[in-house]
């Protein structure tokens, strides 16, 4: 039997290399540190992460496929890994402050963060279902520890567990829905996919639309759509602030790469019979949270209606689909790591290490106690609300622009009213801060440098991608090609 | 060189003085007052470069500025000025100063914050009325509605979060579906040209299908119809008005109203003459409706300043009456009265919110024989109260006489009907002074006073002058808006009859239609387009 190993060009996965062998470096130092010195791994990680993202850079126009057609780098992925990135790296920084408050400052958590970064980067790369399956799992089992993270905190706790068993089950959804795809089509390479689906005329198999309606449920458990959202309010609250925002941005991120790698690619010549369950699910997602929305008083479960929401507009323009729709995606996708992660880094820094205090009453007269803070909120808050001239707005109207282009102004309609809907809550917030008398302060907050490099890197995402997004508009832009 | 950068400084010098204000130290507030007043005022004077070096030469659109902005999506940062909008700046400039300045002694609280947001607003107003790009109005319309938004909701009455967040809801409720048809117009013109542009005088061109027309037209005038507001649109105005602060109350009504009206001219007439006019029934209608209930609801009021605030449901009855005779004069008359209002109604919000300050009461009832306490100031409430009422001789009359005018020309029963809300109008203006200026002093806290000090004179002065400049001499005026009025109301006719021709098959043949649209371009009129025909035949 004559056999070889296949060609594997290990440049194209040098990002990941780089990534996974940081995260093993902190494991193993993680023991031989002192407690006092900890702190190194949180810097070690943030640093492997500027490395993989210039080992990223490097691979820009690149496009080609490795391991046997498993893993594909092309300006699409590339784009994606930015945003996981940038992500985890403002994650990174914000986490240094916080663990030290809460005392939990354990070399492990680092290593988590890029464990699971790494599996984003995995499904951003995927050209095959089960990279996509892998990938998935290297992110969600690191998630799922990370979520309780605060190992003697009940609420932690229990979403971590929640986030588990519901995570779990959605995965297996995922598995079998590859698993019937995989029996239809008889590969699970997204390309052989293409062409099966139109050997088989248009997709008329059964089997076939029984697996990507369980891809469908799998993916769309990540990304927080309704209906596969139950877990996110109650994972959002429980989790550690920090991981909150992160499995706000890059997971949701990954998500969106998948399914629109699987459903823009693979299934594009049925795009039409799909797009109607992609439609209803963005009507119900957008709705269901930007109206929950309103009811919430605690912050965190407030900003987790309104990432429901975010998802919804995102879905908009995977219903667009096209260039523009692909590209608006990604261009909302970073604007919404910018705003979301940086709307977290305020809800860290008012917390402490026995009160978390994100009831919303906790943020009254902010404008008076800490005006730059509630500033850096207004700003977030506005963006994510979509007022020009702020990231949110241009991102909105981008995705909107691509649905209205490829002729949903129906649903487009439908998104608008659902942003008027969004900016009753996020004001509310800004009404809070600004219009009621101050609260009585137990202990004077600190903002560890870490943070405020977060606030202001956020911020000048916010105002870049709001002002002069030319450039990151343009990059979007180059990044679809290879999907079509 | 500086023609083509004035706007953009126009627009953006306010911006400086919020850079200035953000480092000052927040207890020194008599310097942040008097950097804010200074920033606003030499706005201001910048302004006269606008009034001395426009020329009334030319229908088209001056001291424009077109770069690019953002490429890859066709948005240009276009602004330019015409005489429609010429007045508006103005107007815009020289109330902001005025508000700031009213706000010495009334604001003292956050009064940084409160500069900020006022100067914030006067970038934000500049704007809309300067771009002539979609998208770049839309960055302002909506931008402007934050620092608005601040206003009303810090330093505003006890109700102020209420009013403030139905502000913000109602304009924005109109808004987004306005964005939603600007994007379909992009795609309009994308379809029709191949080119992607936001550049209004780019989408002028394109001829829109009728059905089109009618929901886009829908679209754009709902979010304008709110802002002016028309009946029954108008229920957030109160509201916001009542709970406002003096200068909040003095630029909502001197400036933001006329967004909508302005709105209707700029956009909805150019861009969907024919959904336009055939909406006119309903529109005069609903102006009507407005002055008549505006002026009747202003009868009942026991507060002062509510009661200004429905008068100008009421006179934006008018101006809206006026754009939609679109004649020469009635246009005219209501570009003009957009301006009469901003002065009266503004000076109106003034002098309440100095009797406030005085007394810290707004009913009607608790006053009474002020005039023989403090004659300076029933002097000029008293010429406000007769120029927002129309008496010749003051600004008033010369708008609303045109816009009847104007009026009677199309449909005598409108006129009728509108002259109505004339008489009505001194009923309620004159019964208010009447009950607050003569008659006994009834109540003891009125009777020390004091009269207007120097600052509250150098307020009003300059109002009551414009008030009788326009009043006895508005020719400047006319002479210099009456070009783009003329061309507008026949740029609008011609694509009336041009869209009624070939709209509905535009885009089914559109490789012919370009033939024709280019025929028609070159000429510019559809008869000679007929007669090209005939001769060919």
């Amino acid at each position: 039997m004559d056999w070889s190993i296949p060609q594997i060009n290990f440049q194209l996965v040098l990002p990941e290399i780089i990534i996974t062998c940081f995260a093993i470096l902190i494991l193993i130092l993680e023991p031989l540190l002192s407690k006092d010195k900890k702190n190194l791994l949180a810097h070690l990680a943030w640093i492997g992460i500027m490395i993989a993202f210039i080992a990223n850079l490097k691979l820009w126009d690149l496009m080609e496929t490795t391991f046997s057609d498993m893993f594909i780098v092309d300006n699409f992925a590339i784009f994606f890994k930015f945003i996981f990135l940038a992500g985890s790296f403002l994650i990174v920084l914000v986490s240094i402050g916080y663990l030290k408050r809460e005392e939990m400052v354990h070399g492990e958590y680092y290593s988590l963060i890029l464990f699971s970064t790494l599996g984003m980067m995995l499904m951003a790369s995927s050209f095959n279902l089960v990279i996509i399956f892998l990938g998935l799992e290297i992110m969600s089992i690191s998630l799922y520890v990370l979520a309780g993270f605060k190992r003697d905190d009940l609420r932690s706790n229990e979403a971590s567990l929640k986030y588990f068993l519901m995570g779990a089950f959605a995965t297996g959804f995922l598995l079998y829905g590859i698993v019937m795809i995989y029996g239809s089509v008889g590969s699970t390479n997204l390309e052989e996919i293409i062409k099966s689906i139109a050997f088989q005329k248009g997709g008329t198999d059964l089997l076939l639309w029984a697996g990507i309606g369980l891809l469908l449920v799998g993916l769309g458990f990540k990304i927080a759509s309704v209906p596969f959202h139950m877990w996110v309010p109650d994972v959002y609250e429980g989790a550690p602030t920090p991981v909150t925002a992160f499995i706000s941005a890059g997971p949701k991120a990954a998500g969106f790469a998948a399914l629109l790698r699987v459903f823009l690619f693979s299934f594009v010549t049925i795009k039409v019979d799909w797009t109607v369950i992609v439609w209803v699910m963005a009507v119900l997602t957008m709705t269901v949270g930007n109206v929950v929305a309103i009811a919430q008083s605690n912050i965190k479960r407030m900003l987790a209606y309104s990432s429901i929401a975010h998802a919804g507009y995102v879905l908009v323009a995977l219903v667009a689909g096209k260039e523009a729709g692909v590209s608006s995606v990604l261009f909302y996708l970073l604007a919404y790591t910018f705003m979301n992660i940086g709307a977290f880094t305020v809800v860290i820094a008012l917390g402490r290490k026995d009160a978390e205090n994100t009831d919303l009453d906790d943020y009254s007269g902010l404008g008076t106690r800490h005006p730059w803070l509630a500033i850096f909120m207004m700003l977030f808050m506005i963006s994510l609300a979509g007022f020009p001239p702020t990231a949110g707005f241009m991102a909105k109207f981008y995705v909107f622009s691509a649905a209205v282009k490829s002729g949903f102004v129906g649903l487009v309609i439908i998104a608008v009213l659902n942003s008027l809907v969004s900016v009753y809550y996020y004001l509310r917030v800004v009404v809070i801060m600004f219009m009621r008398p101050p609260v009585p302060e137990a202990k004077p907050i600190s903002l560890p440098l870490g943070s405020v490099l977060v606030l202001l890197i956020s911020t000048w995402g916010v105002l870049q991608m709001g002002i002069f997004p030319q450039s990151l508009l343009a990059l979007a832009m180059l990044s679809v090609s290879s999907i079509f | 060189m500086f023609n083509s950068s004035i706007l953009t400084i126009i627009t953006f010098f306010p911006l400086l003085g919020v850079l200035v204000l953000l480092v000052l130290d927040k207890d020194k507030l008599s310097t942040i007052r008097i950097t804010a007043f200074t920033a606003s005022l030499f706005n201001f004077f910048i302004s006269f470069y606008l009034y001395f070096n426009f020329t009334s030469e030319t229908a088209g659109m001056q001291f424009s500025v077109k770069k690019t902005w953002i490429e890859s999506l066709g948005i240009s940062y276009h602004m330019g000025i015409d005489g429609i909008s010429l007045f508006l700046i103005l107007l815009t400039t020289f109330l902001t100063p005025l508000a700031i300045l009213s706000s010495w002694t009334a604001i003292t609280e956050k009064v940084k914050g409160y500069y900020i947001s006022m100067l914030f607003l006067e970038t934000g107003m500049i704007g809309v009325f300067v771009s002539l790009d979609l998208f770049l109005f839309y960055v302002f319309w909506e931008a402007m509605l934050l620092p608005m938004y601040f206003l009303i909701g810090i330093w505003g009455g006890p109700r102020k979060i209420y009013a403030t967040i139905k502000f913000v809801l109602f304009t924005m409720t109109g808004s987004l579906l306005m964005l939603v048809a600007i994007l379909v117009l992009y795609f309009m013109n994308y379809s029709f040209t191949g080119a992607y542009s936001f550049d209004l005088l780019e989408i002028n061109k394109i001829p829109i299908p009728l059905g089109a027309q009618f929901w886009l037209f829908a679209a754009f005038a709902l979010a304008f119809a709110i802002k002016v507001p028309m009946f029954p649109f108008h229920t957030w105005l109160p509201d916001a008005h009542v709970e406002a602060p003096t200068a909040g109350s003095v630029i909502l009504a001197g400036v933001l109203l006329k967004m909508g009206t302005y709105g209707f001219l700029r956009f909805c007439l150019p861009l969907f003459p024919n959904a336009f006019m055939d909406f006119v029934p309903l529109f005069s209608a609903l102006a009507i409706i407005g002055i008549i209930y505006g002026a009747l609801v202003c009868i009942r009021q026991d507060d002062v300043k509510s009661l200004v605030a429905f008068s100008s449901v009421s006179h934006l009855g008018f101006v809206m009456l006026g754009l939609f005779t679109l004649n020469l004069q009635g246009v005219e008359g209501g570009i003009l009265q957009m301006v009469n209002h901003g002065i009266s109604t503004g000076a109106l919000f003034l002098i309440v919110g100095m009797i406030y300050e005085r007394r810290h009461t707004r009913l009607i009832a608790g006053f009474g024989g002020l005039s023989r306490k403090i004659p300076v100031f029933a002097a000029f409430f008293m010429i406000v109260t007769l120029s927002s009422i129309g008496l010749p001789g003051t600004n008033g009359f010369v708008g609303e006489f045109l816009i009847i005018l104007g009026t009677f020309k199309t449909n005598v029963v409108y006129a009728v009907f509108a002259a109505t809300g004339i008489i009505l109008a001194a009923v309620y203006m004159l019964w208010m002074y009447q009950r607050i200026m003569f008659g006994k002093i009834t109540k003891p806290e009125n009777e020390n006073l004091k009269d207007l000090n120097w600052r509250e004179k150098i307020i009003l002065i300059p109002l009551i002058l414009v008030i009788f400049w326009i009043g006895v001499y508005p020719k400047p005026f006319f002479v210099k808006m009456e070009p783009s009025v003329k061309s507008l109301i026949e740029n609008a006719n011609v694509k009336y009859e041009e869209n009624k021709l070939f709209g509905e098959s535009f885009y089914k043949n559109s490789q012919q239609m370009k033939q024709i649209k280019k025929v028609v371009s070159d000429q510019w009129s559809v008869t000679s387009y007929m007669s090209t025909i005939a001769k060919n035949e």
